[in-house]
């Protein structure tokens, strides 16, 4: 007879694997790579442990550790595939060493161990975003391996067909495993220009989720939350590194706006138009707390930058109260610190909203006359909406139209064709 | 691991092909990291082999006409990929040229 209580309890069980694959997957597979030394048979391992709990968790309960539970369930399975692919007795006495490292066995989840697993998902994040893949090929690895994401779902996000995504994997594991890429923590003197790799992939992770429109695949908006509990694990394994703490507070300082960011219709909302109110006030209040405390390291860099730059626009209660020439001057660091024409783009429209409109528009033109964003749509709508303020509406219609010409989706279009109205209604 | 370091540049590498490797050579020799290489003459002296239908054609000329033509290559053997980076970063032809890191098929 199964009670109430007891289904309750499965259903705990099967919240519990829920729970512990989008907790502990990237843990584990990082674990028997470096056991194993064989990704494909890692992911396949680590599997076949989630399989596993799904089947014995809800009839003999939720391990008290469960990610040790589910690495010591892996690197057995890992085990006996070796043993039977009978690879040599090398590589099983290694696999075999895993138990004296990390005490607890499937059942066996007693209190007689801490349940310490290395943490070896920081090396699963250098490999993986190592400059010598590409960084689609990056992207598709971290999902795959420290996310677990199916092959399916990562096409899904990055709109490919997942034949081309399963080849692409394949490849880039082929290459790890045949040009020796080393599964490892870089060493200090190489950091510096690793880590960066690191977090831009995290980053476009997060953009590709929040630039995803109102409609798209649900797989596409997950990308942020993924990303967001990635750039987590990172700052609790490396946190010494304030540009991850800040990489961390800018996605959850952007994040924060992701309600208010389209309308009922999926249209996208402006910054100075959102409903203040549908912020998330959680977000903004942890990543302002861990911005501050990264600044506080006195070692600022891009990311840190970007995030003091969100928390203005998030400490403004109304649009109007937001301190325009704080940053206006905080993309003045960041053009320093990491130039790009969008950045000089941007800064441009602080410049606009703190010292108006006439300041602004001879820093779009310079920008324009350079050519270096020739094809961004944003380049002339900035400009349009410029000229618009400072009364000059047919010069701004017409700057408008071009902006319309190269805007990529739907909602911006639709925003552009707004603004184009009121502009030519006026004159 | 081993891996050949193939060092391609364009015409104006040429200019370089009599300034040795600044210390690289010898650096490299220390560490034991170098299994053979050399410097090539220059792709207008290529002769190019195949063998179709038993018979031997002759090419005047390097296997592709490109604008950047291999100059000279190196073997190595060293830890892993980062080692070999390192190593080829640290060759002056790196500075004007590129050097292309393959890995060889396990003996």
């Amino acid at each position: 007879m199964t009670g109430a209580h007891e289904v309750h309890e499965m259903h705990g069980a099967h919240e519990a694997v829920d729970r512990a694959f989008r907790d502990e997957w990237g843990q584990v597979v990082a674990t028997l790579i470096g056991v194993t030394g064989d990704w494909d048979l890692a992911e396949e391992c680590a599997q076949d442990a989630f399989a596993q709990a799904l089947q014995t968790w809800p009839r003999d309960g939720v391990p008290e550790r469960p990610g040790a539970w589910l690495t010591t369930a892996a690197r057995n399975r890992a085990t006996d595939r070796l043993r039977r692919a009978a690879v040599g007795a090398a590589k099983l006495r290694e696999v075999a060493a895993m138990e004296r490292v990390q005490a607890g066995e499937p059942g066996n989840d007693g209190p007689d161990h801490d349940g310490t697993v290395p943490d070896d998902r920081l090396r699963l994040m250098f490999t993986c975003c190592h400059p010598a893949l590409a960084l689609e090929a990056q992207v598709a690895l971290t999902l795959r391996t420290l996310a677990g994401l199916t092959t399916a779902e990562i096409a899904r996000a990055f709109l490919v067909g997942e034949h081309t995504m399963s080849k692409r994997l394949t490849r880039a594991k082929q290459k790890i495993r045949h040009a020796a890429i080393p599964y490892r923590v870089p060493p200090a003197h190489l950091l510096p220009e690793r880590t960066p790799a690191v977090l831009a992939v995290l980053y476009l992770l997060f953009n590709e989720g929040y630039s995803a429109s109102a409609g798209a695949d649900p797989v596409r908006a997950e990308l942020s939350g993924e990303a967001i509990r990635l750039a987590r694990v990172l700052t609790r394994l490396m946190p010494d590194e304030p540009e991850a703490v800040g990489l961390l507070a800018l996605m959850l300082l952007h994040d924060a706006r992701r309600s208010a960011r389209f309308d009922a219709a999926g249209d996208l909302v402006l910054l100075e138009d959102q409903d203040r109110t549908r912020w998330d006030a959680g977000e903004i209040g942890e990543g302002t707390a861990l911005l501050d405390a990264a600044l506080r390291r006195g070692s600022p860099g891009p990311y840190q930058v970007q995030a003091a730059i969100a928390a203005c626009h998030a400490a403004a209660t109304r649009a109007g109260d937001t301190d325009w020439a704080q940053i206006a001057a905080l993309y003045g660091e960041l053009v320093r610190l990491a130039p790009s024409p969008v950045v000089e783009l941007n800064r441009a429209v602080a410049v606009g909203m703190a010292d108006g409109p006439a300041a602004a528009l001879p820093l779009v033109e310079a920008l324009d006359a350079s050519g270096r964003l020739a094809g961004y749509h944003l380049l002339p709508a900035v400009r349009a909406d410029l000229l618009r303020r400072l009364g000059r509406a047919a010069d701004a219609a017409a700057a408008y139209r071009d902006a319309l010409a190269l805007a990529p989706t739907g909602a911006e279009h639709r925003y552009l064709r707004r603004r184009l109205a009121e502009v030519t209604e006026e004159s | 691991m081993k891996y050949m370091l193939l060092i391609a540049g364009d015409e104006s590498a040429a200019e370089h092909a009599e300034d040795g490797c600044g210390g690289w050579s010898e650096e490299m020799t220390a560490r034991g990291v170098i299994r053979g290489g050399g410097g090539l003459r220059p792709p207008a002296e290529a002769t190019t082999v195949r063998v179709r239908d038993d018979q031997v054609l002759l090419t005047d000329g390097p296997f592709a006409e490109s604008k950047e033509q291999i100059g000279g290559f190196c073997l190595i053997e060293c830890a892993d990929l980062d080692e070999a980076i390192e190593i080829a970063a640290k060759h002056p032809a790196a500075g004007y040229g590129t050097i292309e890191i393959r890995p060889l098929w396990p003996q």
